[in-house]
C-alpha cells in the first residue's frame, strides 16, 4: 500500500486556522442561535428577584425609611436597608481605589438614584411595584456638581465618614472633598523650561463625564445553600476571579467556599469590572433566605449608578522652540470621582496610566499633577474602552499638540512627525517615566498621509475656505489628525495589582490522549472572541488545529487566577500566558519525540505540527501522536500527562500605536456635521485574527465618535442627573454612523511571547481626538482654538455663533 | 422597566370601544400603537387601571378618498401610511414625514391616530394635520364631533377630546395636484424627537406661491400654524427676501423647550433654519 | 389584578399561558416560555434587543404586552434555523461577515434583518443602514452587520457577492 503523501507545510499550516488567519468564530454558532448564555437566562429553582428603591435627592440626610407598605406586598420576603447590611459589616464596603462606598445609603445619600432599600420578592414584577411603596423622608442638603468648586472653602461637605481624615489612601488630603494629590515626573526642570519658552500654550481641555453603556446591563444571580455553605455567584464580571476574592475579604466566607462564574457578557467596556451595591445586596439576600437571588439593572440605573466614565478637567501647557520642537509638557488634572472613589484602577495608580500623556512625542521634561475631588454625582470611574485613563490625556495632548501647532502656522501633521519619538530611539524612556517598548512612527504617519492623500485634502480645504470666505458656501471642512499611542497590557507586579493582586494573568492548557486540547484562562471575553483567538495561538503553538482546540474562560473553580480582560490586557498578559505554557507543552512533546525517535532532543526541528529529525523528514511525530504517547510512553522518570499551566508576569507594558486621519464636513447654520471619511491606521504588533481585529477597530471607533459629537451624562445644579436614557444618551445607530477604513503596521513588542501587544482600546483612544481635531480644525481659518466636546450640533453651532458666522 | 397593573379590554367594535371608555373612570386609557403609552407606563409616569386595545377594531383601518378627502382610519399604522399608494399620490408629504418618524419597528406599530391625539409636542404628525386642515372626526357613545386640527390642541398632553371621546377617523382635504410639499426635520439622530421641524405645503402659479401653509414640530407646547409666515409668501417669488421675511415670522411664534438637543436661542434658529428649507424644497418640487 | 388567558403561536408552535395583562411580551417569550435569545438592553424602546417577528412584522416586544399578540404568529431567533437545524443564510452570513461580537444585540439584529430583506430583497447599503436603524450595537460599528445582510441578501437571490472596496 503506499504511504499517504505529507501535505506540504504550507497546507498544513492552513489546516491549523492558527496565528494570523481569519478564522470564524467559534461563540457565532450559539449567539446567532439566541443560545448565548446570559446572566439574565439562568433561572434557578425557587428563584428570588431584587430591586431597588433609590434616592430622589442628590445630597439629602435620610430621616427616615418606611420599608412597611413595601414588606406588605403579597410574594415580597424582605426589603434591606443599611440597616440590616450592618449586621453583616456590609453597609459599606471597599472600592478598587482604596476609598470605601455604601451599598445602601447609611444616614444620607451622595447622589441622585444612589441605593437606598433592597426589595427582595417572588418575580420581578412584584419587586418593582414594591420598590415603589417604599418611603423616604429626606432633609435636603445644598449641592455640589462643579468639581472646581469642590475645594472652596465654603463648598458643602459631602463624606462626612471620612471628614476628619486627613490622610487617604493615596496620600494626604488637602480638603475634606479632596481625595488625593497625584504627581509625576520633574517638577523644576519642567517650570524651567515653560520660563525660558519660546513659545508656549496652556489651555484647559475637558474631557466630559460619559459611560460605557454595555447593551447589556450589570447583573448577577446569587445562589447560597445554607446547607454547604456555598456560596455561588454568576455575574457580568470582567474579573471573576478578583470578585471572589474581594467577596472573601468582606464577606467572610472561606473563598473556597464561593464560586463565581461570568457566563457569556453582552459587552462590557469596563463597566463591569467592579463591585456594585446590587452584586453586594443579591448576594446577602441570598445568604439570608438560602435561595437564589436575581438582581437585573434596567438602563436608568445603569447610565445614572453603576459608575461612569472620564469627567477630567484638564489644564495642559506645551513649551516649544519658534520652530516647533517641543521642550517641556506640563499638565494638571482636576479629577472628578462623584461620590465615592470607586475607580477601576491599579491600586499605586489613582489617576490611571494618565503619565502616557507625553504621548508619541518626545518631550525631555514633563511634569503632570493630579487632583481628585468628591462631588455628588455616581462614584467611579471605570475605564471605558481605554486601558485607565489612557483616553483622557490623549485627547489632551493631541488637541495640545494642534492648538500648538496651530500657534506655530505649522500644519498638524508636520507639527507632530517634527516631534516624534525616533524608531531608533527605543525602548524610548519617557520623561514621565514609561519605557515604550517599541514602535515605528513615521512610517505609519507615512502610510495614513499616502492612503488618505492627505496634502490634497489640505489643498481642497484651502479652496473651500476662501469659498466660503466669498459666501459661495455655508459649510466648512476640517480635517482630524491624531498619532496616539497608548499603554495596556497591565501589568508587572513590580508597579501592577489589584487590591494587592499582582496583575499577571494565567493559562492552563491540557491535551487529552486523542490530541484533543482544553485550554482555560484567567481572562475573560466580552465580545472580544477569545474562544476563537487563544485557540490560535495554541494552534500556532503546539500544531494541533484551531478546531480541535476548546477554550474556557469565566469560572473560577476551573479556570487558574487571572485579573480578568479590561484595559486591553488580555493579549498582552493571557497571550503570553497561553504562548508560555504551550511552549512548556511543546518542550515536553520534543523530549517524549526523542524517545520515540531514538534521538537526542538537539536532532528534532519542529515543522508546523511535528518534530522531525533534521535530515531525516520522514522520520517524524506529530503533536497528536505525541498526546496519545504522553499517556502510555514517556520516556522514564518523566510523569504522564502532556499539559502545563502558566502565570505570566508581564516585564513591561506594552504600547500599541495609530495614525488615524478623518474629513468632516460642518453646515454652520445648524452645527450638523457629516463624516467624509474615517481612516485608522492600527499597529498592535502581532496580528491574532486579522478579522477580529478589525471588528473591534469598528466598534472602538463607532464608541469614540459618539463620545467626541455627542455623548454625555451631566448634571444640573441641583444634581438631577440628565442623559441617563436611551432619550438622550447618544448611541449612533447604523443610519449615524460613519463608514470605516481601517489599514496598520506591524511593529511587534520585543518583550511579549508573540509580539503582540493589544488593540481593543486604541479606537476609543486615537478616535475621540481625531474627530475633536477635525472640528475644531474646521473653524480654525474663523479664529477659533479651542471648542470643547461633546461636538453636538447645538455645542457646534453654538461656537459658529460665537465667531459671528451667523450675522 | 415594569409597568404597573391595569385590566386589559379588547373591543372588536368601535361601538363597544366607546362605550367601554365611557362607563369606566378616566383612568382609562386607549390602546393604539402602544409605542408612547406603553413606554411611560414602564417608567411609571401613566398608570392606567384600565388598557382599551384597539387593535381588533377594523373599523378604524382604512385609507380611501371620500368626497374630495382623504379619509385614514385612525389606528393606520406608520408603516401602512408610508405603503399606502394612496397617499403617496394624493398626500405625499404624510409618507416623507412618516419616513421620519422613529425607526421601522416603532412604525409597524405606531399608528397615525396615536401620534395624532396623543398631544405630545414631540410628535410629528400634529404638524403635518395642522399644515393640511385636517378634521379630526372624534366617536363617543354620544355619537361623532368632528374637529379641525387646528383647534384640537391645547396645550402639553392637552387636547380637545373630551372623556370617552376617540379619535376614529382623520380626514385630510387632498391638496391640489402639482403642489409642493416638504417635511424638514432636524434631530440627533434616528429616534430622537425634532429638534425642531417644518411641514410646507404651497401651490405655485406663475412662478409665484399661490397658497401656503407651514407648520413647526417641537417648538411649543403644541404643534404651530405659522400663518404668518405663510402670509408673508403668498403673491410672490421665493427668494431672499421673502424667505427671510417668512423665517422671522416662523421664529416670532415659538418658545421652545431648552433641553438636551439645546438652547430656546438655538431650537428657535433651527425652527428658521427647517422652515426655510423646507420652503425651499416644497418650492422647487411644485409644478407651476 | 386577575390574569388572562393568552394563546398564541411562537416559532410554529401553539403555546397558551395565564397571564397578567401588564406581563410585557419579552418576558413572556423569556421566562414563560424560556426563549432567552431577545434581550433586554434599555427601558426606553430604543435599543431593539427584544425584537421580534409578529405577523410579518418587526415589533420590539419590550413594547408590547403579551395579550396584545393573542391569535398571531411569533418569530424569535430560536426559531430563525430550520426544523432540520439548518441555519438561516442569515445566521451564517452573519458569521461569515464577523457581524457580532459579545452576540447581545444578534438576536433582534438578524431577526430584523430577516424582515428586512422581506421588505426590500436587494436594499443598497445606506437602504439596510436605515432598515436596522431600530436596532443598537455596542460592538461592531455596524460594517460588518451590513456586510452580512449584503452577503444574505445575495445568497437569497442567487447572485455573486461582491465586498465594496474599502
Amino acid at each position: 500500500m503506499n504511504a499517504p503523501t505529507t501535505p506540504t507545510s504550507l497546507e498544513r499550516a492552513e489546516k491549523l486556522q492558527g496565528m494570523g488567519c481569519k478564522r470564524k468564530r467559534v461563540e457565532d454558532v450559539r449567539f446567532t442561535q439566541g443560545r448565548g448564555n446570559y446572566v439574565d437566562d439562568i433561572k434557578l429553582p425557587g428563584m428570588l428577584h431584587g430591586d431597588f428603591h433609590r434616592s430622589s435627592h442628590a445630597h439629602a440626610r435620610i430621616l427616615k425609611i418606611d420599608t412597611s407598605k413595601a414588606k406588605a406586598v403579597p410574594g415580597v420576603l424582605a426589603v434591606l436597608t443599611a440597616e440590616d447590611l450592618k449586621g453583616v459589616n456590609l453597609a459599606w464596603m471597599p472600592t478598587l481605589a482604596g476609598d470605601v462606598q455604601m451599598v445602601l445609603a447609611d444616614g444620607k445619600v451622595l447622589f441622585q438614584n444612589q441605593e437606598i432599600a433592597f426589595v427582595v420578592a417572588t418575580d420581578r414584577y412584584i419587586a418593582a411595584d414594591a420598590a415603589d411603596l417604599v418611603e423616604v423622608e429626606y432633609e435636603s442638603l445644598p449641592v455640589l456638581v462643579d468639581p472646581f468648586k469642590a475645594m472652596d472653602a465654603d463648598a458643602p461637605l459631602l463624606r462626612e465618614d471620612i471628614k476628619d481624615k486627613t490622610d487617604g489612601a493615596h496620600g494626604p488630603r488637602k480638603h475634606y472633598n479632596h481625595i488625593f494629590n497625584w504627581q509625576i515626573g520633574d517638577r523644576d526642570l519642567t517650570d524651567a523650561a515653560f520660563l525660558k519658552a519660546e513659545v508656549s500654550t496652556k489651555d484647559l481641555l475637558s474631557y466630559q463625564r460619559v459611560h460605557p453603556c454595555p447593551l447589556e446591563t450589570c447583573q448577577t444571580v446569587c445562589s447560597f445553600s445554607k446547607i454547604t455553605g456555598e456560596l455561588t455567584i454568576y455575574g457580568t464580571f470582567q474579573a471573576p476571579h478578583v470578585i471572589r476574592t474581594v467577596v472573601a475579604l468582606i464577606s467572610g466566607l472561606p473563598e473556597q467556599k464561593i464560586h463565581v462564574i461570568s457566563p457569556d457578557i453582552g459587552g462590557g467596556f469596563g463597566n463591569k469590572v467592579g463591585a456594585y451595591p446590587g452584586y453586594i445586596c443579591a448576594a446577602v439576600a441570598s445568604i439570608v433566605t438560602g435561595l437564589p437571588v436575581k438582581w437585573v439593572e434596567d438602563r436608568i440605573e445603569n447610565l445614572s449608578t453603576t459608575s461612569f466614565a472620564r469627567d477630567y478637567h484638564m489644564t495642559t501647557e506645551i513649551a516649544a522652540t519658534r520652530d516647533g520642537r517641543v521642550t517641556g509638557l506640563r499638565v494638571h488634572i482636576l479629577a472628578d470621582h462623584g461620590a465615592f472613589d470607586a475607580c477601576a484602577d491599579p491600586s499605586k495608580w489613582p489617576a490611571g496610566f494618565s503619565n502616557i500623556v507625553t504621548g508619541s512625542y518626545d518631550f525631555p521634561v514633563a511634569h503632570l499633577s493630579v487632583d481628585g475631588v468628591y462631588t455628588n454625582k455616581a462614584p467611579g470611574g471605570v475605564a471605558y474602552r481605554c486601558s485607565f485613563r489612557v483616553t483622557e490625556v490623549a485627547y489632551a495632548i493631541e488637541r495640545a499638540m494642534d492648538i500648538m501647532a496651530q500657534k506655530l502656522d505649522m500644519d498638524p501633521v508636520d507639527f507632530r512627525v517634527k516631534n516624534f519619538i525616533k524608531r531608533e530611539q527605543f525602548p524610548y524612556q519617557s520623561a514621565l517615566g514609561w519605557e515604550y517598548d517599541s514602535g515605528d512612527y513615521h512610517t505609519a504617519m507615512q502610510k495614513a498621509l499616502e492612503a488618505t492623500d492627505y496634502w490634497k485634502l489640505r489643498e481642497e480645504q484651502k479652496a473651500r475656505q476662501e469659498a466660503f470666505k466669498r459666501g459661495e458656501t455655508r459649510e466648512i471642512m476640517g480635517i482630524g489628525v491624531s498619532f496616539f499611542t497608548e499603554i495596556v497590557g497591565a501589568g508587572p507586579s513590580k508597579n501592577c495589582d489589584i487590591l494587592g493582586i499582582a496583575m499577571f494573568d494565567s493559562a492552563e492548557i491540557r491535551i487529552h490522549p486523542t490530541g484533543r486540547v482544553l485550554g482555560r484562562m484567567g481572562s475573560k471575553s466580552q465580545g472580544q472572541g477569545h474562544e476563537t483567538t487563544w485557540a490560535q495561538i495554541i494552534a500556532t503553538e503546539i500544531g494541533i488545529p484551531a478546531d480541535d482546540i476548546a477554550i474556557e474562560e469565566g469560572n473560577t473553580d476551573t479556570a487558574p487566577y487571572g485579573l480578568g480582560t479590561y484595559g486591553s490586557r488580555s493579549t498582552p498578559v493571557a497571550g503570553a500566558a497561553i504562548a508560555m505554557a504551550a511552549r512548556k507543552i511543546k518542550a515536553k512533546a520534543q523530549m517524549i519525540a526523542a524517545f520515540m525517535l531514538e534521538v537526542h532532543e538537539g536532532d528534532l526541528e519542529w515543522d508546523v505540527d511535528r518534530f522531525r529529525v533534521k535530515g531525516n523528514p520522514e522520520a517524524f511525530k506529530t503533536m497528536s501522536q505525541l498526546a496519545w504517547a504522553a499517556y502510555n510512553k514517556v520516556p522514564p522518570g518523566m510523569e504522564p500527562g502532556l499539559e502545563a499551566v502558566s502565570y505570566y508576569d508581564p516585564p513591561n507594558m506594552t504600547f500599541p500605536f495609530g495614525a488615524y486621519i478623518s474629513v468632516m464636513d460642518i453646515d454652520v447654520d445648524t452645527g450638523v456635521h457629516k463624516v467624509r471619511r474615517f481612516y485608522a491606521l492600527d499597529d498592535c504588533g502581532a496580528r491574532i485574527n486579522p478579522m477580529i481585529i478589525e471588528g473591534q477597530v469598528h466598534g472602538g471607533l463607532t464608541e469614540g465618535y459618539a463620545i467626541s459629537m455627542g455623548q454625555e451624562i451631566a448634571y444640573d445644579e441641583m444634581g438631577n442627573v440628565q442623559g441617563a436614557s436611551f432619550m438622550d444618551y447618544f448611541l449612533p445607530t447604523a443610519v449615524e454612523t460613519p463608514h470605516w477604513e481601517t489599514d496598520y503596521t506591524v511593529t511587534p513588542s520585543p518583550h511579549h511571547p508573540i509580539g503582540a501587544k493589544g488593540v481593543g482600546e486604541s479606537p476609543n483612544v486615537g478616535s475621540v481626538p481625531c474627530f475633536a481635531n477635525a472640528v475644531n480644525d474646521a473653524f480654525k481659518f474663523l479664529g477659533s482654538t479651542h471648542i470643547a466636546m461633546p461636538h453636538d450640533a447645538y455645542r457646534t453651532w453654538l461656537a459658529a455663533e460665537k465667531l459671528g458666522l451667523h450675522s | 422597566m415594569i409597568p404597573g397593573s391595569f385590566e386589559y379590554h379588547r373591543p372588536s367594535k368601535l361601538s363597544d370601544a366607546v362605550a367601554l371608555l365611557g362607563s369606566l373612570d378616566n383612568d382609562a386609557r386607549l390602546l393604539a400603537g402602544g409605542h408612547s403609552l406603553i413606554p411611560m407606563m414602564k417608567l411609571r409616569l401613566a398608570q392606567p387601571s384600565h388598557l382599551i386595545d384597539l387593535a381588533a377594531v377594523t373599523e378604524l383601518k382604512g385609507v380611501a378618498h371620500d368626497d374630495g378627502d382623504v379619509v385614514i382610519g385612525a389606528m393606520t399604522t406608520q408603516h401602512e401610511v408610508i405603503g399606502s399608494e394612496l397617499l403617496a399620490t394624493s398626500v405625499p408629504i404624510l409618507r416623507e414625514a412618516a419616513m421620519l418618524i422613529a425607526d421601522p419597528q416603532v412604525r409597524y406599530m405606531g399608528t397615525l391616530g396615536g401620534n395624532a391625539a396623543n398631544g405630545d409636542p414631540g410628535n410629528d404628525m400634529p404638524a403635518l394635520m395642522v399644515t393640511l386642515g385636517a378634521t379630526y372626526v372624534l366617536r363617543s357613545a354620544s355619537g361623532e364631533r368632528r374637529v379641525a386640527a387646528r383647534e384640537f390642541y391645547l396645550g402639553i398632553y392637552e387636547t380637545s377630546l373630551r372623556p370617552g371621546e376617540i379619535l376614529a377617523t382623520i380626514r385630510i382635504p387632498a391638496p391640489p395636484k402639482g403642489h409642493g410639499y416638504a417635511y424638514e426635520k432636524l434631530k440627533r439622530k434616528i429616534g430622537d424627537y425634532a429638534t425642531a421641524a417644518a411641514a410646507v405645503v404651497l401651490t405655485v402659479s406663475d412662478g409665484k406661491i399661490a397658497s401656503c401653509a407651514i407648520g413647526l414640530t417641537n417648538v411649543s407646547d403644541r404643534p404651530l400654524l405659522a400663518k404668518d409666515a405663510a402670509a408673508a409668501l403668498i403673491g410672490g417669488a421665493l427668494d431672499k427676501a421673502s424667505v427671510a421675511k417668512a423665517v422671522a415670522a416662523a421664529e416670532a411664534i415659538v418658545s421652545p423647550a431648552e433641553d438636551g438637543r439645546g438652547s430656546v436661542e438655538y431650537r428657535t434658529k433651527m425652527a428658521g433654519v427647517m422652515t426655510a428649507r423646507a420652503l425651499a424644497r416644497a418650492f422647487a418640487r411644485a409644478s407651476v | 389584578m386577575s390574569k388572562i388567558n393568552v394563546a398564541m403561536t411562537v416559532n410554529g408552535k401553539a403555546v397558551s399561558a395565564e397571564v397578567e395583562p401588564r406581563t410585557l411580551l419579552i418576558h413572556y417569550l423569556r421566562e414563560n416560555l424560556s426563549l432567552t435569545g431577545p434581550h433586554i438592553g434599555c427601558d426606553t424602546s430604543h435599543c431593539g434587543a427584544c425584537t421580534v417577528d409578529i405577523d410579518g412584522k418587526s415589533v420590539k416586544s419590550c413594547t408590547i404586552f403579551a395579550v396584545q399578540a393573542a391569535g398571531a404568529e411569533v418569530l424569535t431567533i430560536e426559531g430563525m434555523a430550520g426544523a432540520d437545524g439548518k441555519l438561516h443564510v442569515l445566521q451564517e452570513a452573519f458569521r461569515e461577515m464577523h457581524g457580532l461580537q459579545c452576540g447581545y444585540c444578534t438576536p433582534g439584529m438578524i431577526v430584523r434583518a430577516h424582515r428586512l430583506l422581506q421588505e426590500n430583497p436587494s436594499p443598497t447599503e445606506a437602504e439596510i443602514r436605515l432598515g436596522i436603524s431600530g436596532n443598537l450595537c455596542r460592538c461592531t460599528g455596524y460594517q460588518n452587520i451590513v456586510k452580512a445582510i449584503q452577503y444574505a441578501a445575495t445568497k437569497i437571490n442567487g447572485v455573486e457577492f461582491k465586498e465594496a472596496a474599502e
